[in-house]
């Protein structure tokens, strides 16, 4: 009877310790499976930072370039625009100061952009990522309009900042990405400042 | 229908009988290269060779910049790349760091100005071997029939002129092995820059990173492989006593 | 301990979950007395689950066009994160499911697992390793390297020779006037998709049909004709534990060997991965030497031993086709080779060899020499078939035991 216990235990043992190692196996065998979904270096390399000659930007245009397969507009402000900008009060936007909105660090003032003129956003809106329409001048849209964008699909406004309005559709501002300059004229998007 | 089935097996002998002859150069004797992928060193002057001599002609069009400076190392001490050493040393074009090694020769100039498109050369180690390119490397010979004024005894009337005349200087077949078909040693016509065994370990510089770049994780593949090994080990034993304990039950 | 019977009896009621469980594996009556020839059956299923999970995770990165077959492999390789492992699996897999499949089929011939009442066993088996080759050859044309290309411009020719039809065959089976991006993209949706699915459905059918009729062993002997007071054969043992412990301790030793090609010697020699695939395919330049890969290569040899192209094909299919045929060719009173006469021993010896030596020549380059060995060892393999009725009748056998040895 004992040395019948004995084997069941020894059975035991050798069993779940085998189990145990071969599953710490299958875990290390599933690596190559799950990394492969990794982005590859051919991802890494498209999603590589883009650079733009930002001289090339007339006053008042608004450039759009792909980065990550996304748009990414660049527009160059004219002061006029600059200041239809600052003059939006708060109460008429729901994340003026954008706590909850994607902006870099850099870009923590209340023109949203590292220089004043050139405003560097994702041109997607943040309700359901349709691409807005560039509006820039006053009173296109309505009586009120101090220029913006406007997203043609439920109606998102936001204004020359890239701040959304209350009211609308749209939970956030437009989205700042990571943007540095490489001199003057050099805007590289995709790498921190 | 007998007519046809005679004429397809014309074909398919032809195809072989045709083979056989152009498997002729495979009789040529092949020195040894010793190959050495984890000689840092070696791979990056055979990377700082092949950028400055061979990329203008023959791409390497899977391989990237980045990955490949990563990969022989062409690191500072926190593992980061040598952008600018990376940059001067191996782009020779204006080409990110991102990209794949492109060279500046379009399909059809190659055509026109070869006869044949120089072929992109990431997989020329594992489809030729890395014997037959050393070999192939150091066999050109002076032949005044040929445009390029040179031949090669590996790859008879190869459309490639000797790159590295200058450096092997030029060699000549001997009188007497005008027509053999094993490799023997040429006779030097004109000194090169380098002396023969200086040239032999610049290509093996060379082909040391041909043999890499056809396939760049050979390293960490094999030591991947030590510890696999070494799991399965203790895996077999434990298995093994499972199976044991089990089967004391049987008679 | 309560919940997890309560939660089986619920499955139970409306799914034969312990049922099948205990007919199939639990319950299951096996011969205590298998040895080393029958590890194969289980590995051969471990391999087949790894080719199709290894190659669902290539399919996710594989490009199916003519333009872009032979650089996405590539890809593979070198860019995506652990890519060249996937890929060296499933080409390893490949040859090492050959390797597995032939010494399982060896193991038939052996011990006569393949006589009555398992013919419809070992007919499944065969339209597998049918399927099997279809799959191989298929997905061979995939990495459109030299190698790829030509090899199917080959096989796809041999369709011509045909009587009527040939030259319409070819065009069918091609898609195309000649091999080109479109017989690509129909053989990755064969090999990817139509195959494996053929191949899981018989792997479930010959696995029934043996448990039908239960296994047979080493020395031939039928278990069940001795069974103890509760029905249970005395020779045999329960599959779980017994083998399912014993054929995982296998797979452990298997893994050991299919490691050290994976992570050591992929190419093995240019076997495994030949070297003119590394080449991308141009169908203006023949390579030097075209051969299958290794596991067609006696097939392939004793189609160029014949002289003529149809009777040459017909030669190939019929050194297929001929295997079927084994259960009512063997005429033995005995299953097992251990108590068969002088004459099969010799003759099955003399298969082996010639299967080898064909497997060679079929790599080689033909020379007349070469040609002539090959027509010798064509006739010896023939002969092993054709000639069992009678040599197995006359052979002198010894009498099996009642029990398992």
């Amino acid at each position: 009877m004992n040395s019948y216990k004995m084997n069941l235990n020894r059975r035991k043992f050798f069993t779940n310790t085998t189990a145990a190692v071969g599953g710490i196996g299958m875990a290390f065998a599933g690596v190559p499976f799950v990394g492969s979904w990794l982005p590859s270096a051919k991802t890494k390399a498209m999603g590589a930072p883009v650079e733009i000659d930002i001289s090339q930007i007339e006053q008042g245009q608004k450039i759009t370039i792909a980065w990550r397969g996304q748009p990414v507009f660049i527009v160059n402000r004219t002061p006029e625009y600059v200041k239809m900008a600052r003059s939006i009060s708060d109460e008429q936007l729901r994340d003026p100061h954008s706590n909850e909105s994607l902006q870099p660090e850099y870009a923590n003032n209340d023109v949203r952009s590292i220089k004043d003129n050139i405003l560097v956003l994702v041109g997607l809106c943040t309700h359901l990522g349709c691409v807005p329409l560039y509006k820039p001048k006053m009173g296109e849209l309505d009586s009120t309009w101090k220029g913006g964008f406007f997203c043609p699909c439920h109606g998102s406004k936001f204004d020359l900042s890239g701040r959304v309005f209350k009211g609308v559709p749209a939970p956030t501002n437009l989205s700042v990405p990571p943007h540095k300059y490489v001199g003057e004229n050099h805007l590289v998007i995709g790498e921190d400042a | 229908m007998f007519k046809k089935s005679n004429s397809i097996l014309l074909f398919i002998y032809t195809m072989l009988f045709s083979s056989l002859i152009l498997a002729s150069d495979s009789h040529i004797k092949l020195d040894k290269a010793n190959v050495n992928v984890k000689d840092y060193a070696s791979l990056q002057r055979g990377a700082k060779i092949y950028m400055t001599t061979c990329a203008t002609c023959h791409s390497l069009k899977y391989v990237r910049y980045k990955e490949l400076a990563k990969q022989i190392e062409m690191v500072d001490s926190s593992g980061d790349i040598l952008v600018d050493v990376v940059q001067s040393g191996l782009i020779h074009s204006d080409s990110k760091i991102t990209d794949n090694i492109v060279s500046a020769l379009s399909v059809s100039d190659g055509q026109k100005w070869f006869g044949k498109s120089p072929p992109d050369l990431s997989l020329v180690a594992r489809c030729r071997g890395v014997d037959w390119i050393y070999t192939y490397l150091r066999t050109f010979y002076q032949d005044k029939d040929k445009i390029w004024g040179v031949n090669n005894i590996v790859y008879p009337d190869v459309a490639m002129p000797h790159v590295l005349l200058n450096y092997q200087g030029l060699k000549g077949l001997s009188a007497s092995n005008a027509h053999d078909d094993h490799f023997v040693n040429l006779k030097l016509i004109k000194q090169g820059s380098l002396n023969e065994t200086e040239y032999d370990l610049m290509v093996l510089d060379l082909v040391n990173f041909l043999s890499y770049v056809g396939e760049p994780h050979q390293v960490a593949r094999k030591r991947l492989g030590v510890w696999v090994l070494l799991f399965l080990s203790v895996l077999l034993v434990l298995s093994y006593l499972v199976k044991r304990e089990y089967w004391k039950d049987i008679k | 301990m309560d919940t997890s019977n309560g939660i089986r009896s619920w499955v139970d009621k409306r799914f034969p979950l312990t049922e099948l469980w205990n007919d199939h594996v639990g319950k299951y009556y096996v011969p205590k007395n298998f040895n080393f020839w029958y590890y194969f059956g289980s590995l051969a299923l471990f391999i087949l689950i790894l080719q199709i999970i290894t190659g669902i995770w290539l399919t996710m990165n594989y490009n199916p066009s003519a333009e872009g077959a032979f650089d996405s492999v590539e890809y593979i390789m070198r860019d995506v994160p652990f890519g060249w492992l996937l890929r060296y699996m499933h080409s390893t897999g490949a040859s090492f499911f050959f390797i597995v499949v032939y010494l399982h089929m060896f193991r038939a011939m052996l011990y006569g697992s393949y006589k009555k009442p398992r013919e419809l066993v070992w007919i499944f088996g065969l339209v597998i390793y049918l399927c099997l080759m279809m799959e191989a050859f298929f997905g061979y044309l995939l990495p459109w390297g030299q190698m790829s290309f030509w090899g199917a411009k080959v096989i796809t020719s041999l369709f011509g020779a045909v009587p009527f039809i040939g030259d319409w065959l070819m065009e069918i089976i091609r898609g195309d006037y000649n091999v080109s991006g479109i017989t690509l993209n129909r053989f990755f949706a064969l090999h990817v998709v139509a195959i494996p699915l053929i191949i899981l459905g018989l792997v479930v059918f010959h696995i029934i049909s043996l448990h039908e009729v239960g296994s047979n062993n080493p020395d031939g002997i039928d278990i069940k004709k001795l069974k103890d007071e509760n029905g249970v054969p005395k020779d045999g043992i329960t599959f779980h534990p017994y083998y399912t412990v014993k054929d995982n301790f296998g797979l452990v030793v298997f893994l050991i060997i299919f490691s050290t090609v994976i992570f050591y010697f992929p190419t093995m020699g240019g076997y495994f991965l030949e070297a003119p695939n590394f080449d991308p395919a141009n169908e203006l330049v023949t390579p030097e030497h075209i051969a299958p890969v290794w596991y067609f290569t006696p097939f392939y040899a004793i189609l160029r031993a014949v002289p003529d192209k149809l009777a040459g094909v017909l030669a190939m299919g019929g050194a297929v086709v001929i295997w079927f045929f084994l259960p009512w060719l063997d005429r033995s009173k005995v299953r097992s080779i251990r108590y068969k006469g002088i004459f099969y021993k010799l003759f099955l010896s003399l298969f082996v060899v010639s299967f080898c030596v064909l497997g060679y020549l079929g790599m080689e380059v033909p020379t007349p020499g070469k040609t002539l060995l090959a027509q010798i060892c064509s006739v010896i393999y023939f002969a092993f078939f054709l000639l069992m009725p009678i040599y197995t009748s006359l052979d002198k056998t010894q009498t099996v035991p009642k029990r398992v040895t």
